[in-house]
């Protein structure tokens, strides 16, 4: 792998294909898991492990899998492999596995990974395919780990909760005042709706303001559509 | 593998594919069972761990000298518990007088499914803990019955139970402060408190009726 594909890769994952504000895939797990900062990052992390895992697996055994019946033989891997990650965790790493627990099996359901080892992994390499796995996670993890933070800081006035469950002994901040009532709709699905939607926009007024300074014409948002 | 020559007919095609298809099917599932079967050990001891961590939040050592998870009960699948299966009861016993029941009851009715719950009784039947075992509530909303979730450190919603005697309590006080009773709840989740605290009351009934068969002595070692 060239330095320029890695970096042609690590752009489109983090930035210019990102999962959630450009692709906008996965949306379920999006919705469920961002009530705060730390289930938005730590579903991000299982999701990069588990994009890696099946990326890599799905490119070596890209030659071996027909045309006709590759899709079910992909949900085979992902699923499979999802699953010894499941099992992997609950055995050696229990007190990570019981606040990661319930994303791992969340993921199989997440459209991102099959998406990704269609689009990509089918038809690259291993080392590439991983490395698109991961970028394409990471692309999720400061995503998710944004808006988590934005509807936790604004439906709950804290950051960090839960924290405590993956490092013991750090603490959730209080950032606004401890009497703030709280929002609601922040914390319920439309709120998630509606931050998304904010994201989104930034994403496309920076991109449209870099397109007008160098008076290129703004980049068509790539979607996936059928897919969520 | 290609064989670019000749396209193969028809009822080759889908005879290779179906072959494929079932290597990759038996394939996969070795793995699988593989790792299963790698990791069930260890899996099996965490959760035994697990275990004995819960009933120390439900009940503290200090309060019994027995072996509890050694003196057990068999509970028949009762209504009254949510179970439909067997079940199984902890006895704590001090000097080897009856001191507490740990049981597990199941509230059927949360906002996404059951909810496990593992309960405390004294004795004399008040309740001494009880803490949410599993539960598939919304992360954020409804898990706050979980003490390590609930944003309220010092008296987690949960501990509300902590000494109440479900028999010298009237029913219609046996609710959340929405319906009228006397537990508190979070504006916006009202459903996974309310199908926790009908659970509790339930099972702790369940206690009062069954009392003498369920701290009947063990009975030796015939266990």
């Amino acid at each position: 792998m060239t330095r320029e594909e890695f970096r042609q890769i690590a752009a489109n994952g983090v930035w210019r294909q990102n999962t959630s504000i450009v692709q906008i895939l996965g949306l379920c797990p999006l919705l469920a898991v961002t009530t705060n900062l730390v289930n938005g990052a730590m579903l991000s992390l299982a999701t990069i492990l588990v994009m890696a895992i099946s990326g890599a697996a799905v490119a070596s055994l890209r030659y071996l899998i027909p045309h006709e019946i590759r899709i079910p033989v992909f949900i085979l891997i992902v699923a499979a492999l999802v699953t010894v990650v499941d099992l992997l965790f609950n055995a050696n790493l229990h007190q990570l596995y019981l606040v990661l627990g319930i994303f791992i099996p969340l993921i199989v359901t997440n459209c991102i990974v099959l998406a990704r080892v269609e689009a990509y992994a089918n038809k690259n390499p291993p080392l590439q395919s991983a490395a698109d796995g991961i970028f394409m996670g990471v692309g999720m993890l400061w995503t998710l780990s944004l808006l988590g933070g934005l509807r936790e800081l604004i439906g709950r006035g804290t950051l960090f909760s839960g924290i405590d469950m993956v490092f013991p002994g750090l603490h959730p901040l209080q950032i606004l005042p401890a009497d703030y009532p709280g929002l609601l709709l922040a914390m319920l699905p439309p709120g998630a709706f509606i931050l998304l939607g904010c994201l989104i926009a930034w994403k496309n007024w920076i991109e449209s303001r870099a397109a007008a300074r160098s008076r290129r014409r703004p980049p068509e948002p790539a979607t996936a559509a059928g897919c969520h | 593998m290609s064989t670019q020559a000749k396209p193969p007919s028809a009822m080759k095609m889908a005879v290779r594919t179906a072959v494929i298809l079932f290597l990759f099917v038996v394939a996969f599932t070795g793995l699988l069972s593989a790792a299963y079967l790698w990791t069930l050990p260890t899996i099996e001891a965490a959760a035994a761990g697990e275990k004995m961590k819960l009933i120390d939040e439900v009940l503290p050592r200090v309060g019994y000298d027995n072996d509890l998870l050694k003196d057990t009960v068999q509970l028949q699948p009762a209504a009254a518990l949510g179970q439909n299966e067997t079940s199984i009861a902890y006895r704590a016993r001090k000097n080897g007088e009856p001191a507490a029941l740990v049981l597990e009851a199941v509230a059927p009715d949360g906002y996404a499914g059951k909810i496990r719950l593992l309960i405390a009784f004294a004795a004399d039947g008040a309740v001494l803990g009880v803490r949410v075992t599993q539960h598939k509530e919304t992360p954020g909303l409804g898990d706050y019955v979980e003490p390590q979730k609930d944003k309220n450190k010092e008296h987690p919603w949960i501990t509300q139970f902590d000494g109440l005697n479900p028999g010298r309590i009237d029913a219609r006080e046996w609710k959340v402060k929405k319906d009228g009773g006397r537990f508190d709840s979070v504006a916006g989740a009202t459903v996974t408190p309310r199908a926790v605290i009908k659970a509790v009351r339930k099972a702790a009934l369940y206690v009062e009726e069954n009392r003498q068969q369920l701290f009947a002595p063990a009975r030796g070692e015939a266990k």
